[in-house]
């Protein structure tokens, strides 16, 4: 029967079966164990678990026990939330910036140099990440190539310290997402029917007015995208803050990652996750109101259909 | 120097581009035209002739690489686009698609830091003008294209320019759509007394709305008149062709008569333009095919290939020796010829047009 074949094109749900069964074993259920974890009791050698409900782990979020025994309002992990979220939204906002001009001049050049020019974008993607960020410890080490090229100048009696400092941790962060930025802003910018800045211009306006308010609103259905997959991913990053930013510049990651390790405290590990997992929702769900009114303006709804 | 009267002087405007295969395209070759202050001014040539390319040097999107253009007889081919008092209505209508209509009415307007007030009176009253009233709150994807096309001239004639440039702007509606806006477009002209410059290849629409019609061939202007002098008189053998239909065959001119190819000496009463020709001299005549005037004759020297009725209208496709010639007579002909028959041409006098390549 042609019904029961389906027709061409048409999705069936036992070939999504594999695929759904994957999703399902590897991100549903360790986030299940996850939540789970959060909420029992820290193991007398504080490798694993303790079988026993308790809400000390989101306690300990909060406030810290002094050895008598008293209670006291601790703020140090919410201020590692808070850094985290501030090299995430700084890490976005420089990516965007750079990431705009490389779009719009990459959209405006001909068709098959613009593939060429993609193509080069997706450079990165070839080595591991791991391997990248390390290249950074080299680059702005003291004695790297550019405290060594300033000294040389003599420009520089000292070297400039930069690695393990805050700056080194976002230029980490901005060169491992830049290419999440300029992918989906080119592909809405190749799409912009750049007649459009001509009419601009043609009615007086200057390139300044014509970028701000022909171009960029056309693009925001992939500036929008592009803030997503560079914020959420960047709150969570463990790499850059770990190889670059030492110790002194932790996001939330690290410390999760300390509490599975060294400081073995598996339940306030999993209450981290946790309350980074609602947050990073948090910020999706904010994301995704503002794409419906942006779509209701009449603009492209290809992101929405990212999610 | 410049012409009061001209709204626009163009002079010795040149504008080469370079090809994808790395060769060179003269798509302005020292074009000068004086457009006349309140006049509907018609670019009119094929594709590729350089009429857009004109149209986007006046309004700035294009920089010609010599020559120059004055605006009210101030240059204004150094300035930027957004400086130039022309506006443009693009083939494409060009809308923003994230305004409104009334917004993109109104942002040419903002530009020019017009009051808030102002401009929501100019923008109601552009609207009027092109009777949209009550759209001005529809995205432009909302409406049909002829009501697109009228928003892209209110967005341009709101700016109120000293010129208004319009780029193939009835390329893109249908038949009906397009003669309707062609009135609209003249009435637009006549009530806002601004000067229309127009660009087509749509020859009927030049003579429709045209005051000053400029024929465009190949980079270079072949003749600028009114539309029925240059239907007329043309000059030359493209002009002839390509303003109506024309049947063009190879002559030479002898004292005061022409030695036509095929059809025999035409006397001297039946040619036009050809004062100061030199006897010898050769060349092209024109005949339309509503100026010839047929009779059945055995020894006749076109022979019938095809007739076509065509409403009122007898379509008769003859071959002269081996020119294809178009005759268009009545269809209420007694006797139509048929295929296969000798016919015997004569011309009315003054109808048989002298042209140059």
């Amino acid at each position: 029967m042609a019904r029961a074949r389906g027709k061409a094109g048409q999705g069936s749900v036992w070939a999504a079966v594999p695929g759904l069964v994957y999703l399902v074993a590897l991100v549903l259920v360790p986030l299940i164990i996850i939540v789970i974890f959060s909420f029992l009791s820290r193991a007398k050698l504080g490798v694993g678990v303790k079988w026993e409900f308790s809400t000390q782990a989101y306690a300990d979020l909060l406030f810290s026990e002094s050895l008598a025994g008293g209670r006291s309002f601790d703020p140090t992990y919410l201020q590692i939330i808070l850094n985290s979220f501030v090299f995430a939204l700084v890490t976005a906002g420089v990516t965007l910036a750079l990431s705009i001009p490389i779009a719009l001049w990459i959209a405006t050049r001909p068709a098959e140099r613009r593939t060429a020019l993609i193509f080069l974008v997706t450079i990165p993607f070839w080595t591991s990440l791991l391997i990248r960020t390390y290249a950074f410890v080299i680059i702005l080490n003291d004695n790297g190539p550019i405290n060594g090229t300033l000294g040389w100048l003599g420009l520089i009696g000292e070297p400039i310290p930069m690695l393990y400092t805050p700056f080194a941790t976002v230029t980490g962060l901005v060169y491992t997402f830049l290419p999440f930025m300029i992918l989906p802003i080119y592909a809405s910018a190749e799409r912009f029917d750049f007649r459009l800045a001509e009419a601009a211009y043609d009615l007086g306006a200057g390139k300044w007015t014509v970028l701000r308010r022909i171009v960029l609103p056309s693009i925001r259905p992939g500036v929008i995208a592009g803030m997503l997959l560079v914020f959420v991913p960047a709150l969570g990053s463990f790499l850059a803050p770990e190889l670059l930013g030492g110790g002194k510049t932790s996001m939330i990651a690290n410390v999760i990652a300390a509490q599975f390790g060294a400081s073995r405290n598996w339940p306030l590990g999993a209450a981290l996750s946790v309350l980074l997992l609602i947050i990073t929702m948090l910020v999706l769900v904010g994301f995704a109101v503002t794409a419906k009114r942006v779509s209701r303006t009449g603009g492209s709804n290809t992101w929405e259909a990212m999610l | 120097m410049a012409d009061s009267t001209a709204a626009l002087s163009i002079r010795g405007v040149t504008k080469e581009f370079a090809t994808p295969e790395g060769g060179v395209v003269r798509a302005l070759d020292d074009v000068s035209l004086e457009i006349d202050e309140g006049s509907f001014t018609v670019l009119l040539g094929p594709s590729g002739c350089g009429k857009t390319t004109l149209l986007r040097s006046i309004a700035g999107l294009e920089t010609p690489d010599a020559g120059e253009i004055r605006l009210r007889g101030e240059r204004i081919d150094d300035e930027p686009v957004w400086k130039r008092r022309v506006n443009t209505v693009f083939q494409s209508y060009a809308l923003f698609p994230h305004m409104t209509v009334a917004q993109n009415i109104a942002f040419g307007l903002e530009m020019d830091r017009v009051p808030k007030a102002e401009i929501a009176k100019a923008v109601e009253s552009s609207l009027a003008m092109v009777r949209l009233e009550g759209l001005g709150g529809r995205r432009p994807s909302q409406l049909s294209g002829g009501q697109q096309q009228r928003v892209a001239l209110a967005r341009a004639l709101a700016k109120k320019p000293e010129v208004l440039l319009l780029d193939e702007p009835l390329s893109a509606l249908d038949l009906k759509l397009r003669r309707g806006m062609q009135m609209e477009l003249k009435r637009l002209q006549r009530e806002t007394s601004i000067t229309f410059v127009l660009v087509t290849h749509d020859q009927e629409e030049a003579m429709a709305m045209a005051d000053t019609v400029a024929v465009f061939d190949s980079g270079r202007i072949a003749q600028v008149g009114e539309p029925r002098d240059v239907y007329l008189r043309p000059r030359t053998r493209f002009v002839a062709d390509f303003i109506g239909e024309a049947n063009v065959l190879p002559a030479t001119f002898l004292s005061d008569r022409a030695d036509v190819d095929a059809l025999g000496v035409l006397e001297a009463d039946l040619l036009s333009g050809t004062e100061g020709l030199t006897s010898g001299q050769p060349g092209f005549v024109a005949m339309r095919p509503e100026n010839i005037l047929w009779s059945r004759d055995e020894q006749g020297q076109a022979r019938v290939v095809d007739v076509t009725f065509v409403g009122g209208d007898l379509h008769i496709d003859v071959l002269v020796g081996e020119h294809p010639c178009a005759i268009r007579t009545s269809s209420h002909v007694a006797e139509p010829p048929r295929v296969g028959e000798a016919l015997r041409l004569e011309f009315p006098a003054g109808s048989v047009r002298w042209v140059t390549d």
